[in-house]
């Protein structure tokens, strides 16, 4: 029992190495200069990269973040510091379902309103909504979970002090949970830039270099997408390459945000 | 059923000067008739007392006798428990802080708290936590201003010549008895007139329960202080006044006997203080 239990385990783990190790070993060949500062070139001709891919990520993430990290965090503070009865489990429950949606549903239903209904056409801003709709449960449900893990004595403490309670929890609760709050950000944030289902029914995609919400914007999954359907050694060898980048990205915000947060919580 | 019998006044002049016999003819604290419920269940039960102002107060009794839940009446803390609610009136001056109108973010102001376990935020340090009354009822204090409010408290909690080196630091680095005392001097930033102390010393040594007794006594001389303790040799050790509560069979807690420490201590009028003060319960 105690041999299968271990080996299942190492297996486990041996499935993150493995996996990094392959995307490192046939990823890293395609890493240039010109990979990371030049657009898709036509096959056959040298060159050729991910930039408007990697910018179109960051754009689209980050608007995206724009939307979902408030709505995420205020629900939570709704449900933990002033409903914690039914209504919170009513928005837990809710929560759950969006979690629960497969992406391209929610890429369908991203399509249908802006896509097709108010923009009229794909473009960046219906990308960033859909991820949206994607990373609110996340930062909500992990921002939930994080704010209950402060102590009460805390919030006693303050409001014994004559503070009314929004103040408590801007100055008290929301500060001591920082780094909480900050990995649910990240969560959420890491787990929407792998998206690739809803941004092809949103974004679309662009071969161009385009910083405009309202127009079709390239994205990494999109470019690694385009890359490996294509049937030339040279371009799986990018999106080998683009999948690389896509995986470094992430750890180095996730990581970056928490050298930044801890550094903010020792000053 | 209250033993409260006001004993002859030339007892209480050897011990407190005549001025603040004056004061405290004025109570800083009127409790009438309350009662504190947790949802369907009555935790106290129609306590009514008088606290004198500018002197110390003890509410003992054994565990569970509602003496933590009375003092959390006395600054609209009780409330804050989800189905708690209170009935009954208490009088800070002349004002009933359960009257429609009051607000309860304001009457904390007035009232400081002190809890059992010392509660430093944490992510603060220490010249911030002392601020953080101040700031967290916003009030706009220049930079010189702040640096003498949070000095100036600090050594009202006998705290200032430890940590002066390290206001920068983290609060919760601070030995269990500093922290205690920095949230004596969080508490005191706000300049309330009464202080309450829900067992303060509870999860300190005995050194540093010696220190927090200290400053409860020299503090009583500009504020009133409520202190809650199961410890009966505390309570003599630093009380003017003391309040003896117990939980009947109803589990309801009431006042048995209120009075002066000294002869609370040495002639209980209820048989029930007797009991519990020669330790044969609770």
């Amino acid at each position: 029992m105690v041999v299968l239990l271990g080996a299942a385990t190492l297996l486990a783990a041996s499935l993150l190495v493995i996996i990094l190790g392959y995307i490192v070993v046939r990823g890293l060949p395609a890493l240039d200069l010109a990979f990371f500062t030049e657009r898709q070139r036509p096959f056959g001709v040298a060159g050729g990269g991910i930039a408007p891919a990697l910018m179109g990520t960051l754009i689209i993430g980050l608007v995206a973040g724009a939307f979902a990290v408030p709505i995420g965090i205020a629900a939570a503070i709704f449900v933990v510091e002033y409903r914690s009865g039914r209504w919170a489990s009513a928005v837990r429950f809710a929560a759950e379902l969006v979690a629960g949606l497969p992406s391209i549903v929610v890429g369908v239903f991203v399509w249908a309103f802006l896509v097709r209904g108010a923009i009229g056409h794909y473009a960046g801003i219906a990308g960033s909504v859909a991820l949206a709709v994607i990373m609110v449960p996340i930062v909500g449900r992990t921002a939930e979970e994080v704010l209950r893990l402060v102590p009460n004595s805390l919030r006693e403490a303050a409001l014994a002090l004559g503070a009314p309670r929004w103040r408590v929890i801007l100055r008290v609760v929301l500060p001591t949970a920082r780094t909480g709050l900050a990995t649910a950000v990240v969560l959420a944030l890491a787990r929407a830039a792998g998206e690739t289902a809803p941004l092809l029914l949103t974004a679309l995609g662009n071969i161009f270099f385009s910083t405009d919400l309202l127009k079709p914007m390239a994205a990494l999954p999109l470019q690694i997408y385009q890359y490996a359907v294509s049937p030339y050694d040279d371009w799986h060898t990018k999106a080998w390459g683009a999948s690389l980048v896509l995986v470094a990205v992430i750890a180095v915000v996730s990581f970056a945000l928490r050298l930044a947060v801890r550094r903010g919580a020792a000053s | 059923m209250i033993g409260v019998q006001e004993r002859t006044p030339v007892a209480a002049r050897t011990q407190v000067e005549p001025k603040r016999e004056e004061a405290a003819s004025e109570p800083a604290v009127r409790v009438e008739r309350l009662s504190a419920y947790y949802g369907g269940t009555q935790a106290v039960g129609d306590v009514s007392l008088e606290l004198s102002s500018r002197a110390v107060t003890a509410i003992i009794g054994p565990s569970g006798c509602g003496k933590s839940t009375l003092l959390r009446c006395l600054n609209r803390m009780h409330e804050l428990t989800p189905g708690a609610r209170v009935s009954g009136q208490v009088f800070l001056g002349h004002e009933d802080i359960y009257w429609t109108g009051v607000d309860p973010v304001e009457v904390r102001g007035r009232v400081g708290m002190v809890f059992q376990k010392p509660n430093p935020f944490p992510m603060m340090s220490v010249y911030d936590n002392v601020a953080a009354g101040p700031r967290l009822r916003g009030w706009s204090l220049s930079r010189a201003d702040m640096d003498e409010l949070v000095e100036r408290n600090l050594r009202r909690a006998a705290l200032w010549d430890e940590v002066k080196d390290k206001l920068r630091r983290s609060g919760a680095a601070l030995s269990g008895g500093q922290q205690q005392r920095l949230c004596i001097a969080r508490a005191l930033a706000t300049d309330p007139s009464i202080v309450l102390m829900d067992e303060p010393c509870s999860a300190l040594d005995p050194i540093a329960t010696y220190r927090i007794e200290e400053l409860v006594a020299e503090l009583a001389a500009e504020v009133t202080m409520v202190i809650v303790t199961h410890n009966m040799q505390q309570a003599s050790r630093v009380s003017t006044r003391t309040a003896f509560m117990l939980a009947g069979d109803d589990g309801v807690g009431r006042l048995v006997e209120y009075g002066r420490t000294d002869e609370l201590f040495t002639t209980p009028g209820d048989p029930r203080t007797e009991a519990y003060i020669t330790g044969r319960f609770g």
